[in-house]
């Protein structure tokens, strides 16, 4: 291991002067931390349990089980749990992206990235954008599975993949949360405790399982305002009707109010902490 | 031919400035009060025991970590008002090697080639010469997690040298590393001085700072305790070793005695052998000590003056040795658990 033997190479290379356009640059370094994420996917299969075991598993748990209790058979109520279980799968596994983040910060490479003249925003934009195609599996398998065993979304294969590209646009902005959950917090089990905290309530306390029409009064509106609820049915009027409802309206600006809050906030306490 | 962005060296700015760096956690004043000044172009070495302030001081020097008080510069850039700049001049090795340990050696270059600007193909080229360079070819697609300790410090060296910074912080780069990997690091290290950085070290070992560093400030409980090259921290100390060998074994116990009584001071003897050891204030003393025994008509062997080596002059700095994790959590006052009573 000579080091002379090669010097004429050694330290010629330039680091690159005044700055870049910022948004250019931050795109460039996100993108190439979004390929570090997708290595690292590629070299640890068990990461994408989450995305490709829960779709399957709750699908068929949830259409078997609740079908005929539910809406009188399993066939009946697959337009209504599918696209349920869609949104629930995406929202849950947008946590993992806040827990993964909180680990990946613990370790000593991320002092290296600090310490690189980087945009600052690439490690979060990076590993969130990584995750987007996360949510796009997790999506296509449930819909693969609802399909398998009955689900013939009246919407057709267009406006399905409508609905999925709204589930993962949806599911990103809500991933800037849990990035804000994983930025502040001191261990990856504490964003896992708080995000399941905020998350399960809100999943369970919507459409997306049982007619909302069968609640009480007080509990249906809550559930109405719900976001997830919004989603779900933006979600439902896409696949099984093909329309492009108010739903999709009111999910897609929930979705930008989210990211304009927690995006900036996410930034700035990671750069603090940087 | 000389970098650009090395040119401050030229101008005489220094390397590192800093002055009254604070850091405090949870009220423990980790660094407390630190000044640096590290000129261009010069291996600087900072010891100090585990728990002194020495990371701690790198991650604010390095833009990781925002001082509470005080000023940090590097190449007269200020590390607070203009981090960004800063980061262009730096390159940071961790004390736990920072690269991805999910991915393989190669992967790990080829993303921070990227992160630095290299085109693709440019990526893959400069990855390429890397490993090779550092040894680590044969091992360039199989995961980190196998990866030897020496291995993991060689990538994580690499890495610091996709683009040759100006001025490189190594944070304890030879620990865990045995005598030939930690060799090769430090030949390593002279080759870039040599082309024009300036490298900042931490370090446990003291001959690592003795062979390396131009310059070696000793940091204990977060402040600078002493600074200085190396022989100027063993002048420092005061005492040299007279070692004395007679030619003659019997007149080891005489040859004591005249010693004991110029010097004033007491000695050791090995009869074997025929040395004696002995505390030496100055060398001035030596000449009467000379006189002295020549008159008593004995015949000196040999005789030599041995400076303190850096490890009595950390010692009688910190008052513990070097590498000693324990003291300072002993409590010596803490009388021993009394045994259970029958």
């Amino acid at each position: 291991m000579s080091l002379s033997a090669n010097r004429e190479t050694s330290g010629t290379a330039r680091r690159s002067d005044g700055p870049q356009p910022g948004i250019a640059r931050a795109l460039r370094n996100s993108l190439t931390m979004a390929h570090r994420a997708l290595l690292k996917v590629r070299h640890t299969p068990e990461l994408w349990f989450d995305v490709t075991l829960q779709p399957i598993l709750f699908t068929l748990m949830f259409a078997y089980i609740f079908g005929g209790a539910i809406a009188g058979d399993v066939k009946g109520y697959l337009p209504i749990i599918v696209p349920g279980i869609l949104v629930q799968t995406v929202l849950t596994t947008s946590i993992v992206t806040g827990v993964q983040l909180r680990e990946d910060m613990e370790k000593g490479v991320f002092d290296r990235f600090r310490s690189l003249p980087i945009a600052r925003i690439a490690p979060l934009a990076g590993a969130l954008m990584a995750d987007a195609i996360r949510y796009a599996i997790a999506s296509a398998l449930t819909f693969a599975v609802g399909y398998l065993i009955g689900y013939r979304p009246a919407g057709g294969f267009g406006h399905v993949l409508a609905a999925m590209a709204l589930a993962v646009v949806c599911a990103w902005s809500v991933s800037w949360i849990f990035a804000f959950f994983g930025v502040v917090a001191r261990t990856a089990a504490g964003v896992q405790g708080a995000s399941m905290l905020v998350l399960l309530p809100l999943t369970i306390l919507s459409n997306a399982f049982v007619p909302v029409d069968t609640m009480p009064d007080w509990l249906q509106r809550f559930v109405n305002l719900n976001p997830v609820s919004h989603l779900v049915a933006a979600v439902r009027d896409l696949a099984n009707a093909g329309t492009f409802s108010r739903e999709i309206a009111v999910s897609l600006a929930g979705a930008a109010v989210i990211t304009a809050v927690f995006a900036p906030l996410a930034v700035r306490v990671y750069m603090r902490r940087a | 031919m000389r970098h650009a962005l090395l040119d401050p060296a030229a101008d005489g700015v220094p390397a590192i400035e800093a002055r009254g760096l604070v850091k405090a956690f949870g009220g423990r004043r980790a660094v407390d009060g630190v000044d640096l000044c590290v000129p261009a172009g010069t291996i600087f070495g900072i010891l100090g025991p585990n728990g002194a302030g020495k990371t701690t001081t790198i991650r604010m020097l390095a833009t990781l970590l925002r001082p509470d008080e005080g000023t940090a510069r590097i190449f007269g850039r200020d590390v607070v008002k203009e981090p960004h700049r800063v980061r262009r001049l730096i390159g940071v090795t961790g004390q736990y090697a920072s690269v991805d340990e999910t991915l393989t050696a190669r992967e790990n270059l080829i993303i921070f080639s990227r992160l630095l600007g290299l085109g693709r193909r440019e990526a893959r080229r400069r990855s390429e010469e890397l490993l090779d360079r550092f040894g680590l070819a044969d091992a360039a697609d199989r995961p980190l997690k196998q990866f030897s300790g020496g291995m993991r410090r060689r990538l994580d060296l690499a890495a610091s040298l996709i683009v040759q910074p100006p001025l490189l912080f190594l944070d304890e780069p030879t620990t865990g590393l045995d005598p030939r990997t930690r060799a090769q690091l430090w030949d390593m290290i002279r080759e870039l001085v040599r082309t024009g950085s300036t490298v900042l070290l931490t370090t446990q070992y003291l001959d690592e700072a003795d062979q390396l560093a131009d310059r070696i400030a000793v940091i204990d409980h977060g402040r600078v305790a002493a600074e200085g090259t190396a022989d100027e921290l063993k002048a420092s100390v005061g005492t040299s070793t007279l070692q004395l060998t007679v030619r003659n074994g019997r007149d080891v116990a005489e040859a004591r005695r005249i010693v004991e009584r110029t010097l004033r001071v007491r000695t050791a003897a090995m009869p074997e052998s025929g040395t004696i050891t002995a505390p030496l204030a100055g060398a001035d003393d030596l000449a009467g000590l000379l006189l002295a025994l020549r008159e008593q008509g004995i015949a000196v062997a040999e005789i030599s003056v041995r400076k303190p080596t850096l490890d009595e002059v950390f010692l009688a700095i910190t008052g513990r040795p070097a590498g000693d994790r324990t003291s300072n959590e002993h409590d010596p006052d803490r009388e021993p658990e009394k045994e259970a009573a029958v």
